[in-house]
């Protein structure tokens, strides 16, 4: 079977981010899968034991001192030198910030052909398949690549079953120090977890929250409809514009996209914009005193009511029914 | 200072967007075709920039059909000074990398500093382009960037992504993309619509690139090989509250496991 490369996310510190089992285990699905990693020198211990754990059946440990230092370049180094040994029949990054940066210049540099955010991927009789959701999961598009070496970014956590554990062997390799043109790193915050919410990318319930909660103080009502049912907290263009909550809660078209078991929508009239990032969900509850809102159209439960007289009763219920 | 900003024309986001199931490209003649508004922010970056340091010259630059002639018509009245529009039949489903690779051909040779584009255009949504520009012209690139800090000879900035935020910066030349918090657009006025119909804007084809269709399509692509419509939901029940709708709504949870 042939190598398929997947780059490993790492934390400036060095740890492996939680994308790594899923991104194995699509590699794994087109053939040996390898796992590539950037780090600082002899900053990256246990390593093999970690990756062989989730799947790998080689680590590649590409070490360079510009790991943290320039953006994306010792990724790419470190990709484009192990498909130089290794012979790749796929490059996999994650559909991330910088997996798109990495895989953009990898494309470019090994003159390869890029498919960008697959949200699955399979063998076929001539090669492999990468399947899309394109504009906000109203069309499946498939695609391959053609006429050379193939690099794919892959949805975070979008392939969700995981390549069985095996005794990863370990090849390190130091990297030279790039000559080619990058951005200088000078400062990293990691975001650390503030609360002890789900995080919204992956969540397995959102409640999100629209205008129609009229205030940021009123905001809170979606923190507790989304606290007692244990799900993750977003919101609509529409409020992340009014200031009710950070840019980092918006679901739509721009900002996070979502796919949830459950997604509740208070107070969401239901734009376009922020169908194309929910309307995947498996279910879709929405609560607005406006019975022509939109969102009632791809609703499988909605209330035309005021939720302000809704959610706390539905707090209630669900509280009653927990003891 | 002289800096290319990138522009894309796409179907509105708040209409209804179609995808061809036949050749998997974007169904242009379904929905009104509008400048990306993440084009737009990109741009105002860098007008911003031009308002306060005098001698700045501005260009936008697309590739697309005969229409997206609007998207740098749009430019100019905002205040762009020059537009190149790259249009060539043999580009009709171009992907990313042949994308990125005719961009290259077209910038102005060592005519800029700076190349200022959107993080991500709203119908693609690959946010791949300007790192494969960067890498075609061999420049450093900051991308999805929150916040542009430009001077001479250097560029900053804030880098957002899932896990949090980099500061980051690069010499002049660089490549750049921007999120939607880098900038709010500005919208055209009157003088700017006036001025626009007296500034240059160039058409230019692949041969006028020095790019023969054979070049420029080379290599590694993209294949569609099927593209489906997904059945559109249905609405379920609605019901109006008479007092008990959350009651009922939980009810509804139980009776499908969800809570």
């Amino acid at each position: 079977m042939s190598n398929v490369l997947a780059l490993i996310e790492t934390s400036a510190a060095g740890e492996i981010r939680s994308t790594a089992a899923s991104l194995l285990a699509a590699a794994a699905r087109l053939g040996t899968p390898v796992a590539v990693v950037a780090a600082a020198p002899g900053s990256a211990a246990g390593l093999a034991e970690q990756l062989g754990s989730l799947g790998a059946a080689q680590v590649y440990l590409a070490e360079s001192d510009q790991v943290g230092r320039l953006l994306a370049t010792p990724q790419v180094e470190a990709l484009a030198a192990a498909a130089a040994e290794l012979e790749p029949a796929a490059i996999l990054t994650v559909n991330s910030v910088e997996g798109r940066d990495v895989a953009g210049r990898l494309a470019v540099r090994l003159r390869a052909g890029l498919i960008t955010d697959a949200v699955d991927l399979r063998p076929s009789d001539t090669g492999w398949v990468a399947v899309h959701s394109v504009f906000g999961g109203a069309y499946t598009v498939e695609s391959t690549i053609e006429g050379g070496p193939a690099v794919i970014t892959v949805r975070p956590g979008a392939v969700e079953d995981r390549a069985p554990a095996q005794a990863a062997t370990l090849t390190t390799v130091p990297l030279g120090t790039s000559a080619s043109a990058a951005a200088v790193i000078d400062g990293i915050r990691d975001t650390v977890a503030t609360s002890s919410r789900p995080e919204l990318r992956g969540a397995e319930k959102v409640v999100s929250g629209g205008r129609g909660l009229g205030s940021k103080e009123n905001f809170v009502l979606v923190e507790q409809l989304a606290d007692s049912l244990g799900a993750a907290v977003g919101a609509s263009r529409a409020a992340v514009d009014a200031g009710y909550v950070p840019q980092t809660f918006q679901v739509g078209q721009t900002g996070t996209s979502v796919s949830p078991q459950l997604y509740i929508a208070l107070g969401i009239s239901g734009a376009i914009q922020h169908r194309a990032g929910m309307q995947t969900s498996k279910t879709i509850v929405a609560i607005n005193k406006d019975p022509d809102s939109p969102i009632f159209d791809i609703a499988d439960f909605g209330v035309v009511g005021d939720v302000f007289a809704v959610v706390p009763q539905l707090v209630k219920a669900i509280e009653a029914r927990a003891s | 200072m002289k800096i290319v900003v990138l522009m894309k024309q796409v179907p509105d986001t708040y209409g209804e967007r179609r995808l061809d199931t036949q050749t998997g490209r974007v169904d242009r003649g379904s929905s009104e075709a509008i400048v990306d508004e993440i084009s737009e922010r990109a741009l105002e970056v860098a007008l911003r920039y031009k308002d306060s340091h005098k001698g700045t010259h501005v260009t936008v630059l697309t590739m697309g059909p005969a229409s997206a002639n609007a998207a740098l018509r749009k430019g100019l009245s905002m205040g762009a000074d020059a537009a190149i529009h790259v249009l060539d039949d043999a580009l009709v489903g171009a992907d990313m990398g042949q994308t990125a690779a005719v961009l290259a051909a077209a910038l102005p040779r060592n005519e800029y500093d700076l190349v200022i584009a959107g993080n991500e255009s709203t119908d693609g949504r690959g946010g791949a382009v300007p790192a494969m520009l960067a890498e075609h012209l061999n420049l450093p690139h900051l991308s999805f960037l929150d916040s542009v800090e430009l001077s001479v000879g250097e560029v900053s900035g804030e880098r957002v992504s899932e896990y949090g935020s980099l500061d980051v910066r690069a010499p002049l030349p660089a490549v750049v993309s921007i999120t939607e918090r880098a900038a709010e657009a500005r919208f055209p006025n009157f003088k700017g619509i006036m001025t626009a119909k007296r500034k240059p804007l160039s058409v230019v084809s692949l041969a006028e690139l020095g790019l023969g269709p054979a070049e420029a399509l080379a290599g590694a692509r993209s294949v569609v090989l099927c593209a489906s419509a997904r059945p559109a939901r249905a609405a379920g029940t609605k019901i109006v509250d008479e007092g008990n709708a959350g009651e009922q709504l939980a009810e509804f949870l139980a009776a499908n496991r969800l809570i």
